[in-house]
């Protein structure tokens, strides 16, 4: 395929899809999946079927709309009406009454006139709730490609490091990296072969950010580590996505068929000399492995433990080759990037913090599910506004973001900006994407308990601090929460979190104490509340052990 | 190869390039605890007990992984290394089923003099009193799990060092156990050559030979540098155990 072929393609598909009087889309991501979007399809295209619609009516899987809370969802692209909690009859009506005579079914009607759809900045997610997930045609239509394109054709591979450098884009896996910076030290990094590798581990608990845009839009996850491997010189790219997400895989899948077939991916792409393949390789579904070096290690074949750094996976990667790992999010930036340019990007979002950021709402707010938002954004008009707050009027206590390497961040902080730097101030992090939102019924002590069995659970055991030091903070939790614990259990606590974070090998132990050390910084009150008032010795289970010889 | 000067604990040392902070100290009688690092094995990192601290690095860095640069300024030692040494040891303690006076390893025991050496004179940390298996299939050697501390030695020196690679770690977190190949029991393994490599680098008394009794069970490791000089030099030194 040559440059032109795939402008033809484009257009060629944009008149297709111009000459269908409707395109009825279904969310076929994963919430509306999960109650009932299969039968709705069925329900939709049946309908189409029975009034003889084929012709000028498509119905079509896309990405997820959003709203999960409220589906499966349903749209009529035609005059843009979003449908919510559709069934099987809604969905016959949908045809019948929208589709044939033009009346739109009121009940179901969802009002996108509102700040949960108009607060959002999509970037990442622009094809999500657009077009059909699995059709590379549409991707195409929606310029797709256009950025791999013009990387191959008017770019240098410097060019390439500068621009995404100069967009000032951070990777979304957490620690938020600059991304320019990463590539210039592998592109300048010697090594026979260099690899591009795309972390889809997606691991914290209740995130589903990556998986969506695995899900719904695949094709821009694969364009963006392909001019990844254009700018740092590589010629083979691994996708280790978890084997939890069978249809993010299979999409995949499909996806990098069709692209090989497109000749978008394999060798010599768009009839340039760049040559460039991507394989999945599927994770047990350990929550280490998405850490970087735990994440090579398992792609090789072995445990999936991490390793001290320097060196780093720049230097130092897979098979101890120069590698490039970023996250899902992170890639799906860099094709917009390009296509549009850094001044663009670089326009939305804070002084350091550019463009937009994914987030999974979820806990005690009205409107759970998938946004997308501007870095910087008030904390406030993300759970207010976009959220619309706690349901039934309860009080707003807190919001979690990081997961369980994260911090709660309390009523009297909701004016955040919501960036790297400001979360970090309070002693969270932006993390991967997670917002969970806790009201006054939520006890902090539970919510830290929750999160240290988490990382309890999860740590490798490879470094004494975070197999020994998390089993032993659980468990002083656990008598807190019981309230068999007294003020010298509070002084172990807090140590022993400051020496698990300060000593621990990799970020899992690193941060597992952050969601303790915050809630102990917030609601300390809380901790309290639960001591035993007088030492209450209850005599610890001895044995004698002669330490000193 | 170049030189390198650099200040550990405000004097200066001068160090090849490419050498281990822990080289450095080592060559230059400044002590540094360790536990899973073993002069012929690779290094892991793994314990954390060599932890200095470095001018400009906000975190601390194992000095068994970390090699020297030009100019840096180390601390080996201070109030909180100290400290946090200490809790790394009173973890260990608390880990496992460490009781010394019925131990084959008493009075030669790592962990023991690591406890000495850090100045550990009480566990604050309740005891986990793990239920641990004891092996005792193979016709040389015992493996008790209650008494091992994790440090993967056995399971380097027997893939790197000795080339069959009958050990490994299995499980998560507090469950972490060494295994004999697939977690079947050593003496049915097809691998295992009988050489006692595993037994010798063991800082603790998890494995032992069999036959011995308590405090008997010493632990010679100076086989492992005889075999590193003679496959890298090709010269045949005799050491003496230190
Ligand atoms: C315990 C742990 C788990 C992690 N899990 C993920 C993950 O699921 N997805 C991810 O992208 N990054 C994860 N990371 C961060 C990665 O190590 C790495 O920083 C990231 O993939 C780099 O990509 P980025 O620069 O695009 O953010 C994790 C880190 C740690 C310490
Ligand atoms: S911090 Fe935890 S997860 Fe990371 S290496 Fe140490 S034990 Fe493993
Ligand atoms: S058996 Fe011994 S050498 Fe092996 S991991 Fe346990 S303590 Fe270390
Ligand atoms: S000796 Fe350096 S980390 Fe164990």
């Amino acid at each position: 395929m040559t440059l032109e072929d795939l402008q033809d393609l484009a257009e060629q598909e944009r008149e297709r899809q111009d000459q269908k009087k409707h395109r009825v889309l279904f969310c076929s991501a994963a919430g509306c999946a999960s109650c009932g979007a299969d039968k709705v399809s069925a329900a939709l295209k049946a309908k189409v079927k029975e009034h003889a619609l084929d012709k000028e009516c498509e119905v079509i899987g896309t990405g997820c709309m959003g709203l999960c809370g409220e589906g499966p969802l349903v749209k009529v692209q035609s005059d843009d009406t979003m449908y919510r909690n559709v069934d099987v009859r809604t969905a016959e009506k949908i045809v019948e009454s929208h589709i044939v005579n033009g009346k739109k079914v009121d009940a179901h009607v969802c009002d996108t006139n509102v700040p949960f759809f108009t607060s959002q900045t999509r970037i990442v997610l622009e094809n999500c709730g657009r077009t059909n997930s699995e059709s590379i045609d549409e991707y195409v239509a929606a310029e797709g490609y256009a950025g791999l394109a013009k990387a191959l054709t008017e770019m240098q591979p410097a060019d390439v490091i500068e621009e995404v450098r100069k967009s000032g884009l951070r990777g979304r896996g957490g620690a938020g990296y600059s991304t320019g910076l990463k590539w210039g030290i592998v592109r300048k990094a010697h090594g026979e072969q260099k690899y591009v590798v795309c972390n889809a581990d997606e691991g914290d608990p209740g995130a589903f950010m990556d998986r969506s845009v695995l899900e719904g839009d695949p094709h821009r996850v694969l364009e963006g580590m392909a001019i990844a491997g254009y700018a740092v010189g590589a010629q083979q790219g691994y996708i280790y996505c978890r084997a939890e997400y069978p249809l993010a895989i299979e999409r995949l899948k499909l996806a990098i068929k069709q692209a090989e077939k497109a000749g978008l991916l394999g060798n010599r792409i768009l009839e340039s000399q760049f040559n460039f393949r991507i394989d999945i390789r599927i994770g047990a579904g350990a929550f280490v492995c998405g850490e970087e070096t735990a994440l090579l290690a398992s792609i090789e074949g072995k445990r999936g433990n991490p390793r001290p750094r320097p060196p780093f996976p720049s230097e130092k990667g897979l098979w101890g080759m120069p590698t490039v790992i970023n996250n899902v999010e992170t890639y799906a930036n860099v094709a917009p990037i390009i296509r549009k340019g850094s001044d663009w990007f670089a326009g939305i979002g804070t002084e350091k913090s550019k463009g937009t950021k994914v987030f999974a709402l979820a806990g005690n707010i009205r409107n759970t599910g998938l946004i997308e938002v501007p870095m910087g954004i008030p904390l406030r008009t993300i759970i207010f506004d976009i959220g619309g707050g706690t349901p039934d009027g309860t009080e707003f206590k807190a919001a979690q973001t990081g997961g369980p390497s994260g911090g709660c961040i309390p009523a009297d902080q909701l004016d955040l900006p919501v960036d790297y730097e400001s979360l970090m101030k309070v002693g969270s992090i932006m993390g991967s994407g997670g917002l969970i939102v806790m009201d006054s019924t939520s006890r902090m002590v539970e919510v830290a308990k929750f999160f240290m069995q988490f990382c309890m659970d999860e740590s490798c055991g490879k470094c004494i601090p975070c197999r020994v030091g998390t089993r032993h903070i659980y468990g002083l939790l656990d008598k807190i929460s019981k309230k068999k614990a007294t003020q010298d259990d509070m002084v172990l606590l807090e140590e022993l979190c400051m020496m698990v974070k300060e000593t621990s090998l990799c970020g899992l132990g690193q941060s597992a104490p952050n969601p303790v050390l915050s809630t102990l910084r917030f609601f300390r009150h809380e901790y309290e509340q639960l001591l035993q008032p007088v030492e209450t010795f209850e005599g610890e289970p001895g044995i004698v052990v002669d330490f000193e010889k | 190869m170049a030189v390198k000067t650099l200040t550990i604990n405000g004097e200066q040392y001068s160090a090849q390039e490419g050498e281990s902070v822990l080289s450095v100290c080592r060559q230059n009688k400044i002590p540094i605890p360790t536990l899973c690092h073993l002069e012929g094995l690779s290094t892991v990192g793994a314990c954390r007990l060599c932890l200095v601290q470095i001018e400009g690095i906000p975190k601390l860095l194992p000095a068994c992984t970390t090699k020297v640069e030009e100019g840096m300024v180390i601390t080996t030692s201070n109030q909180k290394l100290d400290k946090y040494r200490r809790m790394i040891v009173a973890l260990l303690a608390s880990e496992g089923n460490h009781v010394c006076a019925v131990c084959v390893a008493n009075n030669h025991c790592e962990l023991q003099d690591l406890a000495y050496e850090v100045g550990l004179v009480r566990v604050r940390y309740p005891y986990l009193f793990p239920k641990k298996s004891l092996d005792a299939t193979h016709k040389e050697y015992v493996m008790d799990h209650n008494r091992c501390v994790l440090c993967t030695r056995c399971v380097r020196v027997c893939d790197e060092v000795e080339g069959a690679h009958v050990w490994d770690v299995a499980g998560r977190g507090i469950d972490c156990e060494i295994v004999t190949g697939l977690d079947y029991s050593w003496g049915s393994s097809q691998t295992c050559t009988e050489c006692g490599k595993c037994v010798m680098v063991c800082p603790t008394g998890a494995l032992f030979e069999k036959g011995v009794t308590v405090s008997e069970m010493e632990k010679k490791k100076d086989f492992l540098k005889y075999i590193i000089t003679a496959r890298q030099k090709r010269e045949w030194v005799a050491f003496t155990n230190e």
